[in-house]
């Protein structure tokens, strides 16, 4: 039972970073679309918001890990 | 893309229904169902005592082990233990039984437990934890250690050498082409925006350590020798605290009024911001510690899940068809790791730079007119 | 997570410090400083290069600017010495015409003097010739008077022929 419990909140952790990461790469290429010349440091930043929301996500994984 | 291989993987590993048949228990045996598979997974995500390459039977059935032992050091209450790993004979069960002056030691899951004065054999309670055993501080020579060894005299060696050119000449040929623009992304993309132009060249040497030390130990998860250096909890937790600790000792008086006393907010705000920062300090290095473990771990189970589909699926796909299945899929994905490999050596870089950037910059309080930098920085900080 | 405190291996984050930092300082010392140092270095002599040669194409053109400047004032310098020239010439010109036209009014006067000079003296010269003739004429009118009235007359009119100017 509780192993699907773990299951179900894998699950939702998933849809919400896939969300969180979704946005930010959306973003980041229309970011890039509208200013091509700033394409570098628009990476670098969605980078680093793309891996501060992994490690949350992942954060939250390992901690309903049992 | 790292994130659903991860659930991927979680996924792999919370569907319980194998029987379990423990090919290590066999002495490394045929690894050919489901639960095989995952034991063998979950045996490889451990450290290891012995190197250990492949496993076969010879001709009369004996299992033959290629791979060498490493030497196990171990702090046990007898004082400090020094052996070959050879001695347990590639047992992982808790089964073969090592004494060593007074004190008798047995590997179990990777672990070295040593037994209780008096104790014979190992015994297990219901959950299969040992009863009458306890863990040793077991500083060996372990795979991962073998590999940051490794590493780190291969580093030495290789930017020494990169070091050494420099005093003849001011460009330098050969494979120095290709480290120094390594060396130089670090320090113009990573160390230089995030440190700042005035500062950065004191933390050089521990970023650019820490970026080869993890991209080397990553590529090196990708051999087929099986290290799974960054993959071990404990050596992600080592880089994350070292991280900590030279973010706080480089705090400046600005850093620590932001923790403990947010400067432009009122009284009572500011008592209530003290835990949520001091939160804020301790949740970065764990997100450090947790992201490169759990990409690293996800890559090497998703692999490893994606060479086993040449067993599981062959049933439903004939032997050719879920070979190729299987190495399509895994070129597929070792392709993705090793930008992963790379991706995770740069963000940990990049996230201790900017840790260590926020922690000595220079804030000009609410006099910055037109400082956009300053309104970026601020907006990051929030984020992390 | 309880299984990832129970695979944290306090022997392995003790080896991992270990090797860390020795590595840590070990890099410092025999790879990343000498590294660093030889870049910077480098970058610096580039950038010196580039700002030498910054430099020299400004001197460059700050020469052929004073070079241009030079040109342009021996050029002027010409154009007013041409120009000074054709002044003086033409001065000198109208000098010589005016000194001409000034030598030949005084000759003109002179000769006018001396034409008037030789008219009055030739006039004088008819007067008193005039005077002589007059007397010479009356003195042969006198002595004839007595004897021809006609032959006066005929003495006048030749006398007055001959005294025809």
């Amino acid at each position: 039972m509780e192993t699907a419990y773990n299951l179900i909140g894998a699950g939702l952790i998933v849809i919400g970073g896939g969300i969180g990461l979704g946005q930010i790469g959306g973003k980041a290429m229309e970011a890039i679309a509208r200013q091509p010349e700033a394409a570098g440091k628009i990476q670098t930043a969605m980078i680093i918001i793309g891996a501060l929301l992994e490690g949350l996500a992942f954060g939250a994984l390992l901690l309903g890990k049992n | 893309m790292i994130f659903t291989a991860f659930a991927t993987a979680q996924a792999q590993e919370h569907n319980g229904d194998y029987a379990f048949d423990d090919e290590i228990e066999s002495d490394g045996g045929k690894v050919n169902t489901k639960e095989e598979i995952d034991s063998y997974i979950d045996h490889h995500l451990k450290d290891s005592h012995d190197f250990h390459l492949f496993s076969y039977s010879d001709d009369a059935g004996v299992r033959k082990h290629v791979g060498f032992s490493l030497p196990v050091i171990v702090w046990s209450s007898e004082g400090l233990k020094f052996f070959m790993s050879s001695k347990f004979h590639h047992d992982d069960d808790g089964k073969v039984l090592v004494n060593d002056g007074d004190a008798t030691f047995t590997k179990l899951h990777s672990k070295i437990y040593e037994l209780d004065k008096g104790a014979a054999a190992i015994k297990f309670d219901a959950d299969h934890h040992p009863t009458n055993a306890h863990r040793v501080f077991d500083m060996s020579i372990t795979k991962s250690v073998f590999g940051l060894l490794f590493i780190g005299l291969l580093m030495l060696l290789v930017f020494g050498a990169l070091a050494k050119q420099y005093r003849t000449k001011k460009i330098p040929t050969g494979f120095g082409r290709v480290l120094e623009p390594l060396v130089l992304y670090v320090r113009d993309e990573i160390a230089r925006p995030n440190i700042g132009e005035t500062k950065y060249r004191k933390y050089m040497g521990y970023l650019l350590t820490v970026f080869f030390l993890i991209w080397i130990s990553n590529l090196l998860g990708l051999t087929p020798f099986g290290f799974n250096i960054t993959g071990q909890i404990a050596v992600t937790v080592c880089l994350a605290l070292f991280t900590f600790i030279i973010v706080q000792f480089s705090g400046n008086k600005d850093y620590w009024m932001h923790i403990f006393w947010m400067p432009g907010v009122p009284v009572l705000m500011k008592i209530a911001l003290i835990p949520i920062e001091l939160i804020g300090l301790l949740t970065k290095p764990f997100s450090l510690l947790v992201r490169l473990f759990a990409n690293i771990t996800a890559g090497h189970v998703v692999v490893m899940g994606l060479i086993a589909l040449m067993i599981t699926l062959k049933a439903q796909f004939g032997i050719v068809g879920s070979t190729g299945l299987s190495i399509f899929l895994t070129l597929f994905l070792s392709v993705i790791e090793l930008l992963v490999a790379f991706l995770q050596a740069f963000i940990f870089t990049m996230l201790s730079a900017l840790f260590i950037g926020m922690a000595v910059a220079e804030h000009d309080h609410h006099e910055h007119a037109g400082a956009d930098e300053d309104d970026v920085d601020e907006v990051r900080e929030r984020f992390i | 997570m309880l299984d990832l405190i129970n695979d944290f291996s306090p022997g392995l984050f003790f080896m991992q410090a270990l090797i860390l930092i020795i590595l840590i300082v070990l890099m410092r010392k025999f790879a990343w400083k000498p590294i660093l140092n030889a870049l910077s270095e480098r970058e610096e002599g580039i950038a010196e290069a580039l700002a030498a040669a910054e430099n020299a194409k400004i001197e460059m053109a700050n020469l052929e600017a004073s070079n241009q400047a030079a040109a342009q004032e021996a050029r002027a310098q010409r154009d007013e010495m041409l120009k000074d020239a054709r002044e003086i010439k033409e001065k000198m010109i109208a000098d010589a015409a005016g000194q001409a036209q000034e030598k030949a009014d005084k000759i003109i006067a002179q000769a006018q003097e001396a034409i008037e000079a030789e008219k009055k003296a030739a006039l004088a010269d008819i007067k008193s010739q005039v005077a002589n003739l007059s007397v010479d004429i009356a003195e042969k009118v006198t002595r004839k008077e007595l004897s021809q009235k006609d032959a006066q007359h005929a003495l006048i009119e030749q006398l007055l022929a001959e005294a025809n100017i």
